[in-house]
């Protein structure tokens, strides 16, 4: 205590003295400093080596013409994001279809009733081929195979067939996202829900599928953007999709640049899909801290 | 008169077992309207299992339990509409942390009792106020001290005016500075008339609400009589450990 007001006396005698916490708060600033500009250089190092490693290239100038060509990007543009639109539509479409799908088989794989095995082992076996099989070989089977049925009432558009075969095979892994999401609700909810005189079905609906989706949301985004790419697939079998757009222009002409622009689209989508997502979980944080101040 | 008077609840010759170990062995048990009655014993003796089997969480292996003289724990009973007719309240609250406290409440009666909404939300607000929760009803359970969830949980059991209550050591989950007020919220219910088993650690508790404590060591009730006999002179060897070491460790 004695020293403390010796030393607080002295930073009063002489005004050059710092006290402790300013000299503290003056070495933090100085770390914070050289902590800023450590990272400034090593950035600055890092991406001029790699641009100077791609620009130096013995290939860089016809890279250049084939892949960034701004005259070409202007000119297919229109016809990408023609082809663009149908990738929107398409993906929609497929990604209600999927979560109503993935989710009816979520809720079948998560009851016990003896009367549903039956429903239980076909989902079961559903989930587990539809994961196991790539996602382009379901798109050929079923784009290629359902037409050659030629039986009355299926459809034989490409594009409702294209979008069939990714709902399914999305809806095995988003329907084991859901389940996850189920199971990981702890069984004392259930048991708190049932205890009230709920049914097991009111137990689901109000209690547990309400807090499954909100944990889940993170690694269904993950699979909305997966699907959002693999709408791609559909063009082996003709509609004139954006990554097909690109493809016919760079085999007639060898001009890569729309392909480029192709993959500049689907980062205009997902990215923003990304931040939207992050943005709605905050969202739902704030409201509950919201909650606690006006209380 | 009084002899022909069915109890609320009964419990006749009840079994439970997980797999070989036997946790439940024969347990006869009779709760009269208005009545409360205290299970005591050690962690592992069956009182939350008895209390779970009469809700009818988990199966019994053989006898009966009876709410109101018709049996519950046939199988061709419907569980739901018994547990519509009895409250239980669990140690860890169990609220559905997605819902507002009001939300909480109202599930019940909206849901599985048919009320109306509005109606609902009336009484709800009204048992909250009544129980120190006023205000709170818009408040997330994760925004509330664990006495006031616990509360909440109690008035959501009371929401849909159960014959009886089932509380399972309701106070285990709180600090200790916080367990005084959700007792007291037991004790008023117990001088409103409310009808009540009840599974605690608590023996100043037991001793001042329950009208008969059952001792449970190994799945059986091997002591019971009233409070003031069980803490006073306990007379199974059992009873006494149990007394003797909460009286160590300076929780009696």
């Amino acid at each position: 205590m004695d020293g403390r007001r010796r030393r607080r006396s002295g930073a009063v005698l002489s005004a050059t003295t710092l006290t402790r916490q300013e000299e503290r708060a003056a070495a933090k600033r100085r770390r914070a400093r050289r902590g800023a500009l450590i990272a400034a250089a090593s950035t600055i190092a890092f991406f001029g080596i790699v641009i100077a490693l791609v620009v130096t290239a013995p290939g860089w100038d016809e890279v250049k013409t084939t892949f960034l060509d701004w005259h070409d990007f202007k000119k297919a543009l229109p016809d990408l994001l023609k082809g663009f639109w149908l990738d929107i539509k398409l993906f929609v479409i497929v990604e209600c279809c999927v979560l109503v799908l993935a989710l009816v088989l979520a809720l079948i794989r998560s009851t016990r009733t003896p009367a549903l095995f039956p429903l239980r082992l076909v989902s079961t076996v559903f989930t587990d081929v539809m994961r196991g099989l790539p996602v382009v070989l379901l798109v050929y089977t079923i784009g290629f195979g359902v037409p050659a049925l030629s039986l009355h009432g299926l459809p034989t558009d490409p594009l409702v067939l294209g979008g069939i075969a990714l709902a399914l095979a999305y809806s095995g892994y988003v329907a084991e996202v859901f389940r996850s999401g189920i199971s990981s609700v702890h069984p004392s909810q259930m048991a708190g829900a049932l205890a009230l005189g709920l049914t097991r079905a009111q137990a689901m609906r109000h209690v547990i599928l309400p807090q499954a989706i909100r944990r889940v949301i993170p690694p269904l985004l993950n699979d909305f953007i997966a699907l959002q790419k693999d709408v791609a697939l559909v063009s082996f079998l003709g509609p004139i999709e954006a990554f097909r757009v690109a493809q016919i222009e760079a085999s007639s002409n060898f001009i890569f640049t729309p392909i480029v622009g192709a993959g500049l689209l689907y980062l205009c989508v997902t990215i923003p899909m990304t931040r939207w997502v992050d943005h709605l979980q905050n969202k739902e944080r704030r409201v509950r801290g919201v909650a606690e101040v006006s209380a | 008169m009084s002899e022909a008077r069915v109890p609320v609840l009964e419990v006749s010759g009840v079994t439970k077992a997980y797999g070989d170990r036997q946790v439940l062995r024969g347990i006869d048990l009779a709760v009269a309207e208005h009545e409360a009655i205290a299970l005591i014993g050690a962690s592992g003796s069956g009182k939350s299992t008895l209390l779970r089997c009469i809700d009818l969480l988990e199966e019994i292996d053989d006898g009966d339990v009876f709410l109101d003289g018709e049996v519950i724990t046939d199988p061709s009973v419907s569980p739901p509409g018994v547990r519509k007719r009895l409250g239980m309240v669990f140690q860890a609250f169990n609220l559905f942390p997605h819902m507002s406290v009001l939300d909480n409440v109202v599930l019940a009666p909206t849901r599985a009792h048919g009320a109306a909404k509005a109606e609902a939300a009336d009484r709800a607000r009204e048992l909250l106020a009544r129980f120190g929760l006023e205000g709170r009803e818009h408040d997330y359970p994760d925004r509330l001290s664990g006495g006031q969830q616990q509360r909440v949980a109690i008035v959501r059991a009371l929401a849909t005016r159960p014959r009886a209550l089932l509380l399972d050591e309701i106070t285990s989950a709180l600090d200790p500075e916080l367990v005084g007020e959700v007792l007291s919220l037991v004790s008023d219910l117990k001088d409103g008339g409310m009808t009540m088993l009840i599974a605690t650690h608590e023996m100043g508790f037991a001793r001042e609400v329950a009208d008969e404590v059952c001792f449970l060591h190994a799945g059986e009730i091997v002591e019971r009589g009233s409070a003031d006999k069980m803490f006073g002179e306990p007379e199974h060897p059992e009873t006494q450990r149990f007394l003797r070491r909460l009286l160590d460790a300076g929780r009696l």
